[in-house]
């Protein structure tokens, strides 16, 4: 069944099964591999995308759910060649280390700070719950509020 | 693919010592290790094994080494970069390839007693060899920085520095003393000539590379001891990184895997039809120890490889669980040791440690295409040259045969270490069957946590004697689980220190863990440190520092990290703090954490402070990084981590019952490094042990509950009344 989304701007026809989460479609089929698999049960928020400008762990979400949808992924977060400010508060503080859950990370901090643009730390600990297991928690706190604070 | 070739190189009055260490013939023409370099590098302006100069003056660094968050990639670079005067912003980084010339044994350097100069070309040069002998190109141990880069790529950017002097010279016609690198460009002052790195690449790659350079004053750096952005970062930001999993080729196909879940079962059977009528399943491929579904799409995959009821045997451990483990290091640690003394009061404490799985973000991945006697494989590993191997054993191969392309890793902390391919060699396997079309496998969630290497469970049996002044006249302990000098080493002045090992052996698969032994021996020796420091009624820091009249370094790591934590001052009732030390891979860490244990005994780790010497530190910022990380990644297993065995099998499938702390649980950081001209000591582990004692000290201090086993998920903190 192929369904018609908006990624990053672009319509694509996407044509897998319906029950294929988001993440495999993006992955597998259109080749965006800047969105990660983690854990499959959206518990660690590696594969967070924004579907409609929300944050979305797209290893649960169903690619027939997103029909009509748009869709953002780490690789159209900022137009090509410029980065947005979450990412460049990133490059910055030197939050990655790994970086496997850093797509996710980003994403997810930039649908937050969208609906919370001036946090207080304790809505940051209530909304950006991704793991990241190289522990880079401090520098992600410290990039929010660099972000926030521009 | 090319050949490569030695370009040899004896220098005068050297040499020495065949066979002095390692026994490697030939080792008296050793050729410097710096000098191996391909057939054309003078052409390509190749200076040394890890030194390309091009000629429009970009220099890269070719480092042995991963990249997987710890930033050793940029930090051995401006090692190279430093000792030839560089100019930064043209230098490039680039990961060596899997190929033997780029093998490396630097990692034994720092445990080796120090070497005499004439002997050192030699002794590298040996470690070489054997390390191509062996097919070794490893990351961990924390010994990059402190072996490839102090014993290797210090020495080639100085050795690449006086090449390019010596071009200068020559085409100047005057002498090298005359000549001065800087920014890129050798300078000769008396007259104001000078040229670029990049024009004189050529004629420098030409000549012999020298065996002992000189090296730079420390107080004269301009690269290192400065914060450098890494290298990597820039494409971990906009998705453009390829990890292991993210790679893939034309016409491959996915495989998803079923494993047997008793480590060592085989599989007994499978029908293989459910699966095989399912959409876009290719194969159902029967390995020894697991089932794999291969498919034109990974969901696909996935999705039938659960359909299918693989039946696997338990390999005789069927009745082994974590009762039973723990049960068998009881018994085999025996009686409490003995101590004694004239009027000794002696206390005595076991402590438990479980199991830890790594649980690297990147669950395991590898692609492989097996075409008749060739294959090619790409996965995210610790030791490129290994996985090359352990690939080329699963297939029968020749290793020439197999061509490896390491990518980045999403995570490693050991996981990815020689011999702990069990993945690539899956992933061949699964491969070879599909012949000659790439299969890509990926683990599921559930597969990584099964299928670890895990972190050694641990229990320590401990007795002490306090003398009447309350001063600690003996600490004996017995352990099982694992222990080696270094995580056993004490530094407090004590006349009785002994530590006894037990054997309790279990079928449990072991590997390395971020800090290896460290991370169990760390837990067990500065909490029983603790208990003594309270039951001699002493305050636990100045205990500690009375210890330490004779160890300096230790002692100004303990005070400073007290300072920090503002230590002794006073806290609301409920809070506490307590302080740890160790050390670890060449570094001292000294950690105090201040906790806070509300009356229904909820835990909050508010705010840990870190002393840490390591040496020099070679990029300040990245460097910190190290510590905050290892604070994290060992804090989240003191509280949170633990595997446990189950009829042979590890109970934990997922992220949802193996939980690890988010953003919300991470305390605040202060950290600062002592600073010293003293070599780099390790520091992507050294900074995990001390966490775990440094909080349940802290509970202690907080409620008079004391942690003796981990997780401290599982013990209640509700204080004594």
């Amino acid at each position: 069944m192929a369904v018609t989304i908006t990624i990053n701007g672009q319509a694509r026809s996407v044509d897998v099964d319906p029950d294929t989460p988001l993440l495999w479609a993006l992955r597998d089929t259109l080749g965006l591999t800047g969105t990660k698999f983690g854990c499959g049960i959206a518990e660690c928020g590696a594969c967070t995308v924004l579907v409609d400008g929300r944050a979305e762990r797209s290893c649960m979400f169903p690619v027939a759910n997103a029909e009509g949808a748009s869709v953002t992924t780490i690789e159209g977060l900022a137009p090509k060649g410029s980065l947005h400010p979450v990412q460049e508060a990133w490059v910055t503080h030197q939050v990655p280390q790994c970086g496997y859950c850093q797509s996710g990370m980003i994403m997810a901090v930039a649908a937050f700070l969208g609906e919370h643009p001036h946090p207080t730390d304790e809505q940051i600990d209530a909304s950006i719950t991704n793991i990241c297991r190289c522990g880079t928690f401090a520098r992600v706190r410290r990039a929010i509020h660099a972000v926030a604070e521009t | 693919m090319r050949k490569w070739t030695r370009r040899a190189f004896i220098g005068t009055g050297t040499l020495v010592g065949g066979g002095f260490v390692l026994g490697v013939s030939g080792l008296a023409l050793a050729p410097s290790r710096h000098s191996v370099v391909s057939e054309n590098g003078a052409e390509k302006g190749e200076l040394t094994t890890w030194i390309t100069v091009t000629p429009d003056d970009v220099v890269t660094v070719l480092v042995p080494h991963c990249e997987m968050g710890q930033g050793t990639q940029t930090a051995l670079a401006m090692m190279a970069a430093e000792e030839m005067d560089a100019d930064w912003t043209l230098v490039r980084v680039s990961e060596a390839p899997a190929l033997d010339n780029y093998a490396t044994a630097y990692m034994a350097r720092p445990m080796m007693p120090p070497v005499p100069a004439p002997f050192v070309r030699g002794v590298d040069y040996g470690t070489y060899r054997l390390a191509r002998w062996f097919g070794f190109q490893p990351t961990g141990g924390s010994t990059a920085v402190r072996g490839t880069g102090v014993y290797g790529m210090s020495v080639a950017g100085a050795a690449a520095r006086e090449m390019l002097v010596a071009a200068a010279a020559a085409r100047f016609g005057v002498s090298t003393a005359e000549c001065t690198a800087t920014n890129s460009r050798i300078v000769h002052a008396a007259s104001g000539r000078s040229a670029s790195f990049g024009e004189l690449a050529k004629a420098a790659a030409k000549i012999s590379v020298p065996t002992s350079p000189a090296l730079k004053n420390p107080g004269s750096y301009t690269i290192r001891r400065t914060a450098r952005p890494r290298h990597d970062i820039p494409a971990k930001v906009n998705g453009s990184a390829i990890y292991g999993i993210d790679f893939s080729v034309p016409g491959m196909l996915y495989a998803a895997v079923e494993i047997a879940p008793v480590y060592g079962g085989k599989l007994l059977s499978v029908d293989a039809a459910p699966a095989e009528t399912m959409p876009g399943v290719k194969r159902v491929v029967k390995l020894d120890e697991a089932v794999a579904v291969v498919a034109d799409s990974y969901w696909r995959a996935r999705r039938a490889v659960l359909a299918l009821k693989p039946v696997f045997d338990d390999a005789g451990h069927g009745d082994v669980s974590s009762a039973t483990i723990f049960a068998a290091f009881d018994k085999a640690l025996g009686a409490a040791p003995e101590v004694s003394g004239k009027d000794a009061r002696v206390i005595t404490c076991d402590y438990r440690v479980p199991f830890l799985a790594h649980a690297t973000m990147e669950p395991m991945a590898c692609t492989a295409r097996v075409d008749r006697d060739r294959a090619e494989v790409w996965a995210g590993t610790q030791d490129p040259l290994n996985a090359r191997s352990i690939a080329a054993r699963a297939l029968k191969m020749n290793v020439e045969n197999v061509h490896f392309t390491n990518l980045l890793l999403g995570g490693g902390f050991g996981r990815r270490l020689p011999f702990t391919f069990d993945y690539v060699d899956m992933a061949v396997r699964i491969a070879k069957a599909m012949s000659p079309t790439p299969v890509k496998m990926v683990w599921s969630r559930e597969n990584d946590i099964q299928h670890d290497y895990y972190r050694p469970a641990g229990m320590a049996r401990f007795a002490g004697a306090l003398d009447a002044s309350g001063t600690p006249i003996a600490i004996r302990s017995r352990y099982a689980g694992g222990g080696d000098g270094e995580s056993l080493f004490m530094p407090y002045a004590i006349a009785d220190k002994h530590a006894e090992a037990k054997d309790a052996a279990h079928p449990v698969r072991l590997g390395a863990w971020r800090s290896v032994l460290n991370s169990q021996h760390g837990f067990f020796k500065e909490s029983f440190v603790d208990e003594l420091s309270h039951a001699a009624g002493k305050d636990p820091f100045l205990f500690r520092r009375d210890l330490l009249a004779n160890e300096p370094r230790f002692r100004a790591v303990l005070e400073r990290v007290a300072t920090i934590a503002g230590w002794g001052g006073e806290l609301p009732d409920g809070e506490g703090r307590g302080i740890a030390l160790t050390e670890s891979f060449g570094s001292i860490v000294g950690e105090v954490a201040h906790v806070a244990v509300s009356p229904d005994g909820t835990l909050r780790v508010k705010h840990v402070y870190a002393i840490v010497d390591c040496g020099d530190v070679v990029n300040p910022d990245s460097a910190m990084a190290q510590v905050e990380g290892g604070i994290i990644f060992g804090l989240s297993a003191a509280l949170l981590g633990e595997i446990t065995i189950g009829e042979g099998r590890v109970l934990q499938r997922n992220f949802r019952d193996h939980q690890m702390i988010r953003l919300a649980a991470a305390p605040r950081i202060t950290a600062e490094f002592i600073k010293t001209d003293r070599r780099p000591g390790g520091l992507g582990e050294p900074c995990v042990p001390p966490i775990a004692p440094a909080v349940a000290n802290a509970i202690f201090a907080a409620t008079g509950v004391r942690v003796r086993n981990l997780p401290i998920k599982n013990q209640s903190l509700v204080r004594n009344t």
